[in-house]
């Protein structure tokens, strides 16, 4: 017989108004493993941490810590057995200083009312050490990058004395390059008898990082497998129920009239620093037009401004054959600008408000959706059931809120409503940010759709998997320029070579 | 269920979760953070139960401090009660009543003339004018600000119907009583905008500059209707204005004129509620302010004026305070003086009423009927000094309504029923 695991969770199951988000799960973690979590966007992931966590309440089910079971009313319970989280969305206050936040709400004390600040920026600095979680104890949270917000709160839950962590989709806002420093921190804290369960959506991660596999589809554990002998396409079945095409099938391309014209154009950014120095690019209809590059190269800056929403300094913004520049957002959806936004809750989606409404945030304007300034709900809500049948949306009606849909369907959502507007220009910007594989071979798919009716569509994607699957063309943006063309057949060390400003020095050089 | 039904059960939850569902209270334009997802899934039904858990927790403590000065809560709220003229719906009998606007009588199942039907009528008279300044606060918050300045741009409407409804003699009411009205909201409109221009051209915040335009009024005011200034009353060293004259008067449709009768005020008031919902469901303009008021950089994303919709939402907030002033000098007071204008805190109160109301429609009248009958109750003219000093009952109403703004700031309601459910989940 096997040891006893660490941690069990038996038949939890946890109901919604109207969803079963978990089904009688059962799960186990050993200690020193990393025990992985897949399954579709939707499938109840979140929700079995959070019951870890303390934060739900199960209705039903028991959770056994070495064998014994334990209740977990609220998340100080679940630190106090030894279990620590990382969200998605760091909770950490930004005008403190790294070592403040960690120590929050736990701080050493001196003469039992002082806070020992020395004392705890020394643990600090030793928990940091041990673990290879390199940070400065004394920076404001909101100065540092968002790998390292990341370690910040990794080290939060050590400082409480965490021996399970719980990291939920950590690697959806790290770069290639923090990714992999994770994974040696994730390794390091293997190695000293921490475990671990990581939940990503990225299948080559979890292959390289997890001990073993346990698949959600909603709401019900599918299986639980070692990863040794598993492969991308073996998980991405069990996870989606169906074979899942990893690359996209599509027919070379049939390019037409450039239809988005950019011409030296630059633009500041938000702190007044040129972000696009003098970029030109041509889209054609009928073409995917791939633009790779390392994040804050000034990606953004040349969304917003082709979008009508950021001033333009100086160059032209042409869309199929007329002026855009500095164009408002109005004029720019007129005139056959679809966008889909990288944050798709900071500006994508307006959370609260419901599916319909949502979808129809910019047909809302036009007939039939409102006449004389007065709604028509009813096509609205026509509108809505059409678009959410179509793009297959799971998880609510037309009048459920926006925010209570996983990730992978609010994205659906978006990209419902940005094709259905009929742009001659489409911009997909991180398109499949935090989607499952079954959500991302469907965006992928729409968008070669898309693509084939003739509309010329600017990809932009830190994924450079994702460009090079999805593109006809690719460019590689650095510091605000264009630095260099690529066809699809390039390999990643090529784009990887000039997005980090390779090809120029290349350049300068000869 | 066939489509059409489904359609419609529909369009009815659409009309529940726009207008009911969970405002975040006191942070405008901040979506709910995730943990809050959750509760506003039942946005229909905490939307209702928190408001009243804050409510009754407000009383109970008001009833601790009347225990504390040794009196018996019960017995006070009992008098209370009874004071707001609520009661008077509980009498049902054998009466007749006068068809309004003519001299015909018909049976009528209350008594139209008791002590309760007059308390009745001074509620429903307050209730007016908390009404139209809860909505100022309700239509900006639901564009994600926080307009204090009801107040002053009731003033603006008082002040523009005082001098219009003192003017014009010979007018026929027809005339008159619209203009007075209309003018009266424009006031608070052009009020209000000024707060809104500066926020949408500046960036000023509008917490600031309505503070600010509240004060400016008080002592334009002042300056007014005090020793003399331009618009203060004939009768010398009296800082009165004038009474306007009787062609700009509402028409009183219950009790007398002389002793403050009910106005047809109520009713605009009510219809305004209803002006109020389908602006802010039914309309593009409504999208837009609601798009803005919970998420400003999606809605300049989807094309919309942030700035525009800003001031607009403003504009139509002041118009709403401004109509209640304008309401409650052609409604029952007729006239204004000095003291009037400091001693008023309607404004105030009105944001008491759109926070425990939830900016809804709904909530707004209900709150406001609220404040009404509680101000009305604990004025001393209704309360027996036996039963509680006067003096200290017309506190007891600003202790509720502190409360009530403290707990919907702290959201105690809804606190309340998270940690039930989540102990029961
Ligand atoms: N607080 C909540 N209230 C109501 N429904 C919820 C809540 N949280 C999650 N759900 C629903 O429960 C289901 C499971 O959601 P969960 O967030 O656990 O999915 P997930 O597997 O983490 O998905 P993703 O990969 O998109 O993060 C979904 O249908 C979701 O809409
Ligand atoms: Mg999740």
């Amino acid at each position: 017989m096997a040891v006893a695991p660490l941690l069990e969770l038996r038949g939890i199951t946890k109901r919604f108004p109207g969803v079963l988000a978990n089904d009688k799960v059962d799960f186990d973690l050993r200690s020193s493993e990393v025990h992985a979590l897949l399954g579709e966007n939707g499938a109840g992931k979140s929700t079995l941490m959070n019951i870890l966590y303390g934060l739900y309440t199960p209705d039903e089910g028991q959770i056994l810590l070495r064998g014994e079971p334990i209740e977990l009313g609220s998340t100080k319970a679940a630190i106090e057995h030894g279990i620590g989280m990382v969200h998605q969305h760091f909770m950490l206050i930004p005008v403190m200083t790294v070592a403040e936040n960690i120590v929050l709400a736990t701080e050493p004390r001196r003469n039992g009312v002082l806070l020992d600040f020395d004392a705890a920026r020394k643990r600090v600095q030793e928990l940091s050490n041990r673990y290879g979680l390199l940070v400065d104890p004394d920076a404001r949270v909101d100065r540092i990058t968002v790998g390292q917000q990341q370690r910040v709160e990794i080290l939060k839950a050590l400082y409480r004395g965490a021996e399970i962590l719980i990291l939920d989709e950590p690697t959806a806002v790290l770069t290639p390059q923090e990714a992999k420093e994770l994974f040696e921190i994730l390794r390091s804290l293997k190695s000293q008898g921490k475990s671990i369960i990581f939940i990503s959506h990225k299948l080559n991660e979890v292959l390289e990082i997890a001990d073993r596999i346990t698949t959600l589809r909603r709401g019900v554990v599918v299986d639980t497998i070692p990863a040794s002998g598993a492969t991308e396409e073996s998980l991405a079945r069990m996870m989606v129920g169906r074979e899942v095409l990893l690359r996209v099938d599509k027919k070379p391309a049939h390019p037409g009239d450039p239809l988005l014209q950019v011409e030296d154009l630059v633009v500041f950014d938000d702190r007044g620093l040129e972000a696009v120095r003098g970029l030109s690019l041509s889209v054609r209809g009928g073409e995917i037009l791939g633009l790779a590059g390392v994040d804050a190269n000034g990606q953004t800056e040349l969304i917003d401004a082709i979008a009508g929403l950021r001033a333009v300094r100086s160059g032209r913004v042409i869309v199929d054959g007329h002026d855009l520049t500095d164009a408002h957002a109005k004029d720019a959806l007129d005139a056959g600008i679809g966008h889909i936004p990288e944050d798709r809750h900071r500006r994508g989606l307006v959370l609260p408000f419901t599916l319909a409404e949502n979808l129809a945030l910019h047909a809302y304007r036009k007939p039939p959706n409102s006449e004389r300034g007065f709604l028509n709900l009813r096509a609205i809500f026509a509108r809505a059931r059409r678009l959410l049948k179509e793009f297959d949306v799971r998880g609510g009606t037309p009048s459920t809120p926006a925010a209570a849909l996983s990730g992978g369907n609010q994205q659906k959502v978006v990209l419902a409503r940005e094709i259905d507007g009929d742009p001659k220009v489409l911009i997909a910007a991180q398109p499949t940010r935090g989607l499952d594989v079954g959500a991302i071979e469907f965006v992928h798919r729409r968008l070669v759709e898309q693509r084939d009716a003739g509309r010329a569509i600017l990809l932009v994607s830190l994924e450079l998997e994702e460009i090079l699957s999805l593109s006809d063309r690719i460019l590689v943006i650095y510091e605000g320029r264009i630095v260099g063309e690529f066809p699809p057949t390039a390999t990643e060390e090529e784009l990887g070579f000039a997005m980090t400003g390779g090809g120029r020095d290349r350049e300068a050089a000869a | 269920m066939s489509d059409d039904e489904r359609r419609a059960d529909e369009l009815i939850e659409l009309a529940i979760t726009q207008d009911e569902v969970e405002q975040a209270p006191l942070q405008p334009g901040v979506p709910p953070p995730p943990s809050m997802h959750f509760a506003s899934r039942f946005g229909g039904v905490s939307g209702v139960i928190a408001p009243l858990i804050t409510t009754l927790i407000a009383f109970l403590m008001g009833g601790l401090v009347v225990a504390l000065t040794g009196k018996n809560p019960l017995k006070v709220y009992h008098a209370i009660w009874n004071g707001t003229g609520l009661n008077w719906f509980f009498h049902i009998g054998n009466h007749s009543a006068r068809v309004p606007f003519s001299t015909t009588h018909m049976w009528f199942p209350w008594d139209t003339s008791s002590v309760a039907a007059q308390n009745l009528q001074q509620t429903l008279l307050l209730t007016t004018p908390i009404i139209l300044t809860g909505l100022a606060v309700a239509f900006a918050f639901r564009c994600g600000m926080f307009n204090i300045g009801g107040q002053g741009q009731y003033f603006a409407g008082t002040i523009f119907a005082v001098w219009l409804g003192t003017s014009f003699g010979g007018l026929s009411p027809w005339v008159h009583v619209p203009l007075v009205l209309v003018v009266g909201a424009l006031a608070g409109a052009v009020y209000a905008g000024i707060a809104g221009l500066l926020k949408a051209t500046v960036g000023a915040h509008e917490v600031i500059s309505t503070i600010m335009l509240n004060w400016i009024s008080i002592w334009v005011g002042s300056y007014l209707f005090g020793q003399g200034g331009p618009l203060q009353g004939s009768q010398p060293s009296i800082p009165i204005s004038n009474d306007i004259v009787d062609g700009a008067k509402l028409p009183v449709i219950w009790g007398l004129k002389l002793l403050q009768g009910l106005s047809i005020g109520i009713f605009i008031a009510v219809a305004i509620l209803v002006v109020y919902w389908l602006i802010i469901n039914r309309t593009t303009l409504g999208y837009e302010v609601r798009a803005v008021g919970f998420n400003p950089e999606a809605a300049r994303y989807g094309g919309i004026s942030v700035a525009r919709n800003y001031f607009l939402a403003m504009a139509i907030s002041g118009a709403f305070a401004g109509l209640g002033g304008a309401l409650d000098i052609t409604g029952w007071e007729y006239r204004i003086g000095e003291n009037d204008i400091h001693a008023n805190t309607i404004g105030f109160i009105g944001l008491a009423a759109a926070l425990l109301g939830r900016n809804t429609a709904l909530g707004v009248g209900t709150a406001s009927l609220l404040f009404g009958a509680l101000i009305n109750g604990t004025s001393g003219r209704q309360l027996d000094p036996s039963i509680f000093r006067p003096d200290l009952a017309g506190n007891l109403t600003t202790i509720i309504q502190g409360l009530v703004i403290l707990f919907v700031g702290l959201n105690v309601g809804g606190v309340w029923l998270w940690l039930k459910r989540r102990r029961g989940a």
